[in-house]
C-alpha cells in the first residue's frame, strides 16, 4: 500500500522532524531537572525559557504570560477554574453551543455541581456565532466568557476580539480555546483584549502531552495544578523538558510556515472541496459560506453513514474523521453540526478533512479519486440513496 | 477503529444479498435515517413457507451493514418457523462477535426479521407496535427494552443502550430504564412521584427558569429532535415562556400546535399552571 494520506490534522499532527531533533537530547543526555542547583540540571532551565520565548513570539505575547501545561484540556480547565475562583462574587458563565468538550464539560460542571448560571450561545446554519444572543448573554454577573477561536469540526472562525471587548466591558474574564488556531492563523495578543488563551502542542507538529495557557499580565490567576514553584508558582509539577523544548521549536516552525498554510494548503483544501462537490451528488460543505481555517473542510454526504465512509477510506490508506453518531462514541451525531441545524440525514454522513503543511497535491488527488466510488457504493446499499424517496423507512416509533 | 472481527469486515466490505425483491412475500423496515441506522428487509417464500431469497438495504455503520448481510445469509433456506427463532446473538455469533457498543446492530437485524414475519402472518409486531415509548430519541419501547434485558441478562443502563440504543440520546429516560431494570431483577426501588403543580409552593424566578429548562430538555427536545427539529428556551418573563423552534420544526405548519399543545401543557403540569408559551424566531 502506498504511504498513508493523512487528512486528520485537527485530531493530531505529525511531529516535525526538526522538532524531534530539537527534543531528542533532553530524552537522552540532558535529563536533568531544571530546578536543580547543580549545573547538570540547572542548565536545561535556560532551554525551557528559550522555548517559552519562541512560543511567546508566535503569539505576540511576553514570555512571562506563558504557562506550560500538559495539554489543551488542562489549559482550558485551568483557565475556567481560575476565572471562577478569582471573580467569586459572580455566578454566571457564558460559552457557546459548539465548544470542544474540554470547555463545554467544565462549564457544565460549574453549572450542575456548583450552581452557576450557564449560557451556551447558539450559532446559525453556517456555524457563525449569534452575536445578538452573545451580547445579551454577557451581564454584570458574568465571571467568565469562554469562546473558541475556531471550531475543531468545521473550522469556522469566531470574532473573538469583538467577543472579548464585549466581555471586558462587563468586567468578565475572557478566555479562548485557540487549540485549532495557533499555527494556522496569525495571532497577536499584544493588540488584543483576550485575557487567557489555550493551545495544544500536538496540533502544531509538537508531540502529544504538552500545551500552554496564555494569561495576560495583570489578569488574576490561581493555579489549577498545585505543587511546587514551577511556572512561577502558576502550575506545579516538574517541567516536561523535552516536550517544552519541542513546543518551542514547533512555534518557530509555525511562524515560518504560516504563510504556506494560508496559501498553498488553503488552495489544496479548496481544490479538495470543489472536487468533492463536483463528483459526489447530494453533498454540502458545513460552514462553507463563512470565515474558516485554511486547512479544514467538513462535508456532509447525504444518505450514507460516516463510519462506513471512514472505514472504506481507511482501506485505501486515507485518514479522516467524522461527526457521525457511530464515531462520536455516543449514539447522536456531533453537537456542533446539530447546533448548526444540519439535518440528521446529513450530520450522520459528515466527514472532516483537515490538512497540514505536509499535505501534498498527490494526497488530494488520491482522496478525490477514492471518494466518489465510496459514496456510490454505500448509496447502493442504502435504502435512502439518490433517486429513492428521501424519507423511506418506517419510523420505529410512535403510533 | 477497526475493532471488528474479520467476519464483520468481510461482510461490510463485501455485503451479500444487497438489493430489493420484486413482489416480496414479506418485508419490513426498521430504524430511520435520523436515528443513524435503518434496515429494509425483503423475503421471498416458497409454498412451504421456506425463505428462498432474502435481500436487504441498510443505512448505517459497518456493523449495521455486516449484521444485515449476515442475517440474509443465515435465513436463506430456513422455514419461517425456524427463522422466527433466530436471535440477535445468533447474528453476532455468525459474525464472530460484535463490539459491545454495536450489539444494537444485531438487534436491529432480529427486529427486521421478526417484523417481516409478523407482516407476512398479518400479526402485530409486538416490539414496536405495542408497549410504551421509553426512549423518545430513538423511539424504543419498553417491550424491546424488557426483551434485551431478559435475553442478555443486562444489569446497567449502559448495557441496555448498547443493545437497544435506548438512552443513547438525551439521557432523559435513564431513570425510566433503571426502573425497568430494577423491576426485572426484582429489586424494585420506589420511584418518587413528581409533585403536582397545584401542591407546589411558588417558585423563585431562578428556580422556575431552571425547572422550565429541565422540562424542555427532558420532555420536549428529544421528541422534536427525533424528527430533525429542535427547540430552544429564549427567555422567561414572569409566566410567559419564549421559545424558538429550530431545524425541521422552524418551517413546520403544525409547530404552533406542537407549541401550544405539548410545551405549554408539559410546563403547566410540571412547573406552574399559569404558564403561557410564545414562539419567537
Amino acid at each position: 500500500m502506498p504511504s498513508a494520506v493523512y487528512l486528520d490534522n485537527n485530531a493530531t499532527t505529525a511531529v516535525a522532524p526538526e522538532v524531534l531533533e530539537a527534543m531528542m537530547p533532553y530524552l537522552k543526555d540532558l535529563y536533568g531537572n531544571p530546578s536543580s542547583i547543580h549545573t547538570f540540571g540547572g542548565q536545561v532551565m535556560a532551554d525551557v525559557e528559550a522555548a517559552r520565548e519562541h512560543l511567546a513570539a508566535l503569539l505576540g505575547a511576553r514570555p512571562g504570560e506563558i504557562i506550560f501545561t500538559s495539554c489543551g484540556t488542562e489549559s482550558d480547565s485551568s483557565a475556567i477554574h481560575s476565572a471562577a475562583r478569582c471573580l467569586a462574587d459572580r455566578r454566571h458563565v457564558v460559552t457557546t453551543r459548539v465548544e470542544h468538550p474540554a470547555v463545554r464539560n467544565v462549564c457544565r460542571v460549574l453549572h450542575d455541581d456548583l450552581g452557576y448560571r450557564l449560557t451556551e450561545v447558539g450559532v446559525d446554519s453556517q456555524g457563525r456565532l449569534d452575536m445578538d444572543e452573545y451580547r445579551d448573554a454577557v451581564d454584570d454577573d458574568t465571571a467568565l466568557v469562554s469562546v473558541m477561536w475556531a471550531n475543531n469540526e468545521t473550522g469556522v472562525v469566531f470574532p473573538v476580539e469583538e467577543c472579548a471587548a464585549i466581555a471586558k466591558a462587563r468586567g468578565a474574564i475572557f478566555h479562548t480555546d485557540a487549540v485549532q488556531v495557533v499555527g494556522k492563523l496569525p495571532v497577536n495578543l499584544a493588540d488584543s483584549r483576550i485575557d487567557m488563551l489555550s493551545l495544544s502542542g500536538h496540533k502544531l507538529h509538537a508531540p502529544k502531552g504538552v500545551g500552554a495557557l496564555y494569561v495576560r499580565r495583570g489578569t488574576p490567576f490561581v493555579p489549577f495544578v498545585r505543587g511546587g514553584h514551577q511556572e512561577s508558582n502558576r502550575r506545579g509539577g516538574t517541567e516536561a523538558v523535552p516536550n517544552l523544548v519541542a513546543l518551542g521549536r514547533a512555534a518557530q516552525l509555525a511562524d515560518q510556515r504560516i504563510g504556506d498554510e494560508n496559501t498553498r494548503v488553503k488552495a489544496l483544501r479548496d481544490r479538495l472541496e470543489k472536487g468533492l462537490l463536483a463528483t459526489c451528488p447530494d453533498a454540502r460543505v458545513n460552514g462553507g459560506q463563512t470565515d474558516r481555517l485554511p486547512n479544514t473542510s467538513n462535508v456532509s454526504f447525504e444518505f450514507v453513514e460516516g463510519e462506513a465512509i471512514l472505514l472504506l477510506l481507511d482501506q485505501q490508506g486515507i485518514c479522516a474523521s467524522s461527526g457521525s453518531a457511530c464515531t462520536t462514541g455516543s449514539l447522536e451525531p456531533s453537537h456542533v453540526l446539530r447546533a448548526m441545524g444540519v439535518p440528521f440525514t446529513a450530520a450522520h454522513g459528515s466527514i472532516r478533512f483537515s490538512l497540514s503543511v505536509y499535505t501534498t497535491d498527490q494526497d488530494i488527488d488520491r482522496t478525490l479519486k477514492a471518494m466518489p466510488e465510496i459514496i456510490t457504493r454505500l448509496r447502493e446499499i442504502s435504502p435512502f440513496g439518490r433517486g429513492k424517496p428521501k424519507t423511506g423507512a418506517a419510523k420505529r416509533s410512535t403510533k | 477503529m477497526w475493532d471488528y472481527s474479520d467476519r464483520v469486515k468481510d461482510h461490510f466490505l463485501h455485503p451479500r444479498n444487497v438489493g430489493e425483491i420484486e413482489h416480496p412475500d414479506a418485508e419490513a423496515e426498521v430504524g430511520n435515517i435520523t436515528c443513524g441506522d435503518a434496515l429494509k428487509l425483503m423475503l421471498k417464500l416458497d409454498d412451504q413457507e421456506r425463505i428462498v431469497d432474502a435481500k436487504f438495504q441498510t443505512f448505517g455503520c459497518a456493523s449495521a451493514i455486516a449484521s444485515s448481510s449476515a442475517l440474509t445469509e443465515m435465513i436463506k433456506g430456513m422455514t419461517l418457523e425456524e427463522a422466527s427463532k433466530l436471535t440477535n446473538d445468533d447474528i453476532a455469533d455468525f459474525l464472530e462477535g460484535l463490539p459491545e457498543a454495536k450489539m444494537h446492530c444485531s438487534v436491529m437485524g432480529m427486529e427486521a426479521l421478526q417484523k417481516a414475519i409478523a407482516d407476512y402472518r398479518g400479526e402485530t409486531f409486538e416490539l414496536e407496535d405495542s408497549g410504551r415509548i421509553v426512549c423518545r430519541c430513538f423511539g424504543v419501547t419498553d417491550k424491546l427494552i424488557e426483551k434485551v434485558i431478559r435475553d442478555h441478562n443486562l444489569r446497567t443502563v449502559e448495557e441496555v443502550t448498547h443493545y437497544s440504543k435506548a438512552g443513547g440520546g438525551c439521557r432523559g429516560c435513564h431513570e425510566d430504564i433503571q426502573a425497568i431494570l430494577d423491576r426485572i431483577s426484582g429489586t424494585q426501588t420506589p420511584v418518587a412521584a413528581a409533585p403536582s403543580a397545584k401542591t407546589r409552593s411558588p417558585l423563585s424566578n431562578l428556580k422556575k427558569i431552571s425547572r422550565i429548562q429541565e422540562v424542555i430538555e427532558r420532555e420536549i427536545r428529544p421528541a422534536l429532535r427525533s424528527d430533525g427539529g429542535d427547540i430552544e428556551l429564549v427567555d422567561v418573563d414572569r409566566d410567559t415562556v419564549y421559545v424558538a423552534l429550530r431545524g425541521n420544526c422552524s418551517n413546520c405548519r403544525v409547530s404552533q400546535f406542537t407549541l401550544k399543545g405539548v410545551v405549554e401543557q408539559k410546563l403547566r403540569e410540571q412547573v406552574a399552571d399559569t404558564i403561557t408559551v410564545e414562539q419567537v424566531t
